[in-house]
């Protein structure tokens, strides 16, 4: 068997400790070690954003980075956007504005938007769109996101 | 009913599965987890096109970790028969063919053997041990590259069917068939301009977002569980089961939620392999492919050859049309063909029209449904060629397309004749649109117009409702959810009720606790199953007149029922209360409905669009763009927005971007969403959407069915609006910067 290394990190606020090995991506360790399989594989290389998460509040693709690189490291994944059992608003915003269909792309597009919101709260339509370009949805041609996203900097602002 | 008394149906509530979906607890095929699951991994063919002489798996069999290792010669061997894969038959042989090769690898990326063990990276690494000695054969990529003399064959055994003749011709050309009506050499002597014109466009994928999944397990009392991200739970056990030669009953699968399908999520890859290393081993399987396995072993969309030719008096009366349509089905015959020669004049009232389809194999990928399947290449070719003829002519496009519009009694040379249809309403609305004179703005900037047709499907769909004693229902469904349609499925089982939309809970539930239902496809979901809810409902509003008529002691002839309140002479009783007295009345309240509908009502939709075309580079910009759909009725017009905003940006991306880029010898280069380059966020503008309304006579609340006809128009809705942006008529898809810059320099030598 190959060797399993020993990580310790902080995913949603919580301190976890898992084992895995070299070859392992965050988000495999997140999936499988751990089952947050709420952040999506979609390419497995980086160029569709559906495993977007947090890491020390810089925007990754968690399949571009190793398990064992999350040592000491903060983790945000789409499991801890909500406020216990209230949704944020941009999860709210994503709701009111059907700006999903199947769904898949969401929990990346809901991370990538929150780390937005969190550097510019009133950010204008060329900006949301430059941000979440790195995220792809095939679904909803991306109108109705870019409007809940600023329906949700709205209500934060409020 | 007519609109003004619905009180459910136009609203735009939360969607039922919304939270879920928001906060990554909806579990989609890739999050199932089991026990002592195995993951399993394919290995893949590295030749577009060859003889396998043999497989050695006995290097990889040993590897530590492994537990188990098959090859197509694993599969029960059944006799040749056609089988149901969910969009009409196909020959035994070739499903089981495509799922795992049999003798010959027919595309780069064609399934050779399958490997099952402790994680997938020792799965991975064992695959790589599988000793596969080939026979490397020319190949042949292109309809019109397969269809010469001396091309290489694919299937030694097929032989083309003409006019629905069998012949005794060895070909690539699996079916050549045509439509004919009225007299095209009299069509054409009667038409003062004519403009033939022939056109190539690329091989494209859907882009599904979620890989395809499956996981299987073969359990002890003989039966065969599957969960996995399907279109169809009912054809993905169909399928299993005929592969694995068990009957239906033996099979049941587990639709989990699902990341998009387009009709690419329809064909079965990955359930019958994983069912039988789940055999071999005793233990759950798990097989997801790879980005990379989706775009080379799933099923993208035909490339395709077409020609065109419409000819047309000067008073802007088309007298005839002619079409000659060549598409790629890939490694097994079933291009889209069929569907693209129904809809290539769909749109047009055309009285003399030869239509020729040709069915063509070649060493790609075999093709599978892409969102009104073949008829987004045929509509490129006449919305241009339309567009070029008006011009001549001198006509406003949209006048032109006004003056040859299909409409009721309009026949389709395919046979068909329209019932109430919503063509012209649509081509009015974007006469209409502000869009349509709003100043360009600056140089190098045109407008185009385009419309499209896709007929939709009806087929099976069952509903049970059952009463919760709070006034609730629970609505249980066969639908996979892949957009919303929880959601317009429950509106229309609420509406009947007379209660909330929020009051129905829908389910999607497996294969063995609900009626057969045929795949989300088609357009068909709110429609079809839609009807079924409705059928559901009414058969619950039956049965609680018949209490409410033993609470009153009344006929229950004289029961009325009105949004949710039931009433008799002066007594009445609201849904919620008599809900909370089923026990008093008889016991627990069960609708149900089952349908296999007709009065399908084909979908209308068209495109205006500003492109900018920066000539010194060929990009082309999309500044502006407005999508016209008829709906029939729009029960959740958010979510119809949703299917035409994203059905257009799909189309754009087909138009501009996207394409198979494949080597000489069939290697697909692009082969990841980096150099497979779809549309992103930054990429568009916002997409207007104006909704028709043209009730289709032939369901209960007039809904047609939205999923398609929006993907149609953009292609040749976009090449008009580079025409008019610098004057160049694209002849290909996509329209990517060379070929832009290469039409460009043609024009100028």
């Amino acid at each position: 068997m190959h060797n399993t290394v020993r990580v310790q990190t902080t995913i949603n606020g919580e301190a976890r400790e898992f084992l895995c090995e070299p070859r392992q991506s965050l988000l495999e360790c997140l999936r499988d070690v751990l089952g947050l399989t709420g952040t999506k594989e979609g390419c497995n290389d980086g160029n569709c954003g559906a495993c977007t998460v947090l890491m020390d509040d810089r925007v990754v693709t968690s399949c571009l980075v190793l398990g064992v690189e999350a040592q000491g490291a903060q983790i945000t994944t789409i499991e801890g956007i909500a406020r216990g059992s209230d949704l944020h608003p941009l999860q709210r915003a994503f709701l009111q504005n059907a700006a999903l269909q199947c769904g898949v792309c969401t929990p990346g597009f809901i991370v990538a938007a929150k780390a937005l919101l969190d550097r510019e709260p009133n950010p204008n339509e060329e900006q949301i769109r430059l941000w979440l370009a790195n995220n792809l949805c095939r679904c909803t041609g991306y109108d109705k996101i870019i409007r809940a996203v600023e329906q949700a900097a709205e209500e934060a602002r409020a | 009913m007519n609109t003004e008394e619905y009180s459910v149906i136009g609203t735009r509530p939360v969607r039922h599965d919304g939270a879920d979906k928001v906060t990554g607890r909806a579990l989609y095929g890739a999050d199932f987890q089991m026990a002592g699951l195995l993951h399993g991994f394919i290995l893949r063919s590295p030749h577009a096109h060859a003889r396998i002489r043999r497989i050695d798996t006995r290097k990889a069999a040993a590897f530590p970790g492994v537990q188990a290792v098959l090859t197509a010669d694993d599969f029960p061997q059944v006799p040749e028969r056609l089988v149901d894969l969910g969009e009409g038959d196909t020959p035994l042989s070739y499903a089981r063919g495509n799922v795992l090769a049999q003798g010959k690898v027919l595309y780069r990326g064609h399934a050779v053997a399958a490997v099952a063990a402790s994680s997938i990276h020792v799965a991975e690494e064992a695959a790589g041990l599988i000793e596969v000695d080939y026979e490397v054969l020319p190949c042949a990529l292109t309809a019109p590259d397969a269809m010469r003399e001396g091309a290489p064959i694919l299937h030694e055994d097929l032989k083309t069917k003409e006019f629905g003749e069998q012949t005794s011709r060895v070909s690539n050309v699996a079916e050549h068939f045509r439509h004919a009506m009225g007299d095209i050499d009299a069509g054409f002597a009667e038409a003062e301009v004519t403009v033939e014109r022939e056109f190539n466009t690329a091989t494209v994928h859907q882009g599904y977002i979620e890989p395809h999944n499956a996981t299987a397990l073969w359990n002890n009392d003989g039966r065969i569980l599957v969960w996995c991200s399907t279109q169809g739970a009912f054809v993905v056990r169909d399928v299993t089961a005929c592969l694995l030669d068990v009957p239906v009953s033996r099979v049941k699968v587990t639709p989990m939620e699902i990341g998009g399908g387009f009709g690419g999520k329809i064909p079965v890859y990955l359930e019958p392999v994983a069912a039988l290393l789940s055999k071999k081993t005793g233990r759950p399987v798990k097989i997801v492919m790879s980005r990379k396995d989706v775009f080379e072993a799933s099923g993208p969309t035909p490339g395709s050859y077409i020609k065109v030719k419409i000819g047309a008096r000067k008073d802007g009366r088309i007298t005839a049309a002619q079409a000659y349509l060549a598409y790629e089905a890939g490694a097994y015959p079933g291009a889209m063909v069929a569907p693209g020669a129904m809809c290539v004049f769909a749109a047009y009232d055309i009285a003399n029209v030869v239509i020729d389809g040709f069915d063509v194999v070649v060493n790609k990928p075999s093709t599978a449904a892409y969102r009104a399947p073949g008829a987004t290449n045929a509509a490129f070719a006449t919305e241009s060629v339309v567009d070029e003829i008006a011009e001549k002519l001198g006509m406003d496009p949209l006048d032109f397309r006004l003056k040859n519009a299909a409409k009721q009694g309009t026949r389709r040379a395919d046979g068909p004749k329209y019932r109430r249809i919503g063509c012209i309403e649509v081509i009015e609305a974007m006469k209409k649109h502000p869009h349509y004179s709003a100043p360009l703005g600056g140089p190098n900037r045109g407008r185009g117009v385009a419309i499209g047709f896709w007929f939709n499907v009806g087929l099976p769909s069952s509903c049970t409702i059952s009463v919760n004693a709070d006034g609730t229902v629970n609505l249980v469904e066969g639908s996979t959810d892949i957009g919303g349609t929880r959601t317009s499925i429950a509106m229309q089982a609420a509406e009947v009720l007379g209660i909330p939309a929020e009051a129905v809970r829908p389910t999607v539930v497996d294969t063995d606790s609900v009626g057969f239902t045929a795949v989300t496809g088609g357009s068909r979901t709110t429609f079809a199953t839609g009807w079924a809810a409705y059928e559901a409902a009414h058969d619950v509003v039956r049965q609680l007149r018949d209490r409410a008529a033993k609470l009153w002691e009344v006929e229950a002839a004289s029961v009325t029922m009105d949004r949710g309140v039931f009433r008799a002479a002066d007594k009445s009783i609201t849904f919620q209360e008599l809900a909370a007295k089923l026990d008093q009345t008889g016991g627990p309240v069960v609708g149900r409905g089952a349908v296999n509908p007709r009065g399908v009502g084909g979908s209308f939709s068209g495109n205006i669009v500003d492109v900018e075309v920066d000539p010194e580079t060929g990009k082309v910009t999309i500044l502006r763009f407005t999508a016209v759909q008829d709906a029939g009725k729009a029960i959740h017009p958010s979510y119809v927005e949703g299917q035409m905003q994203g059905g257009s940006v799909q189309s754009i991306g087909w138009a501009l971007n996207e394409e198979y880029w494949m080597n000489g010898s069939g290697t697909m280069m692009n082969s990841s969403l980096l150099d497979y380059r779809m549309p992103t966020a930054l990429d568009l503008p916002m997409i207007d959407t104006v909704i028709v309304e043209v009730p289709n006579p032939g369901h209960p609340f007039g809904v047609r069915g939205v999923g398609e006809a929006n993907i149609v128009p953009p292609p040749g809705a976009i090449a008009n609006a580079i025409y008019h942006a610098a004057g160049v008529r694209m002849d290909r898809l996509p329209m990517n910067p060379p070929a832009i810059m290469e039409a460009i320099w043609k024009q100028r030598d």
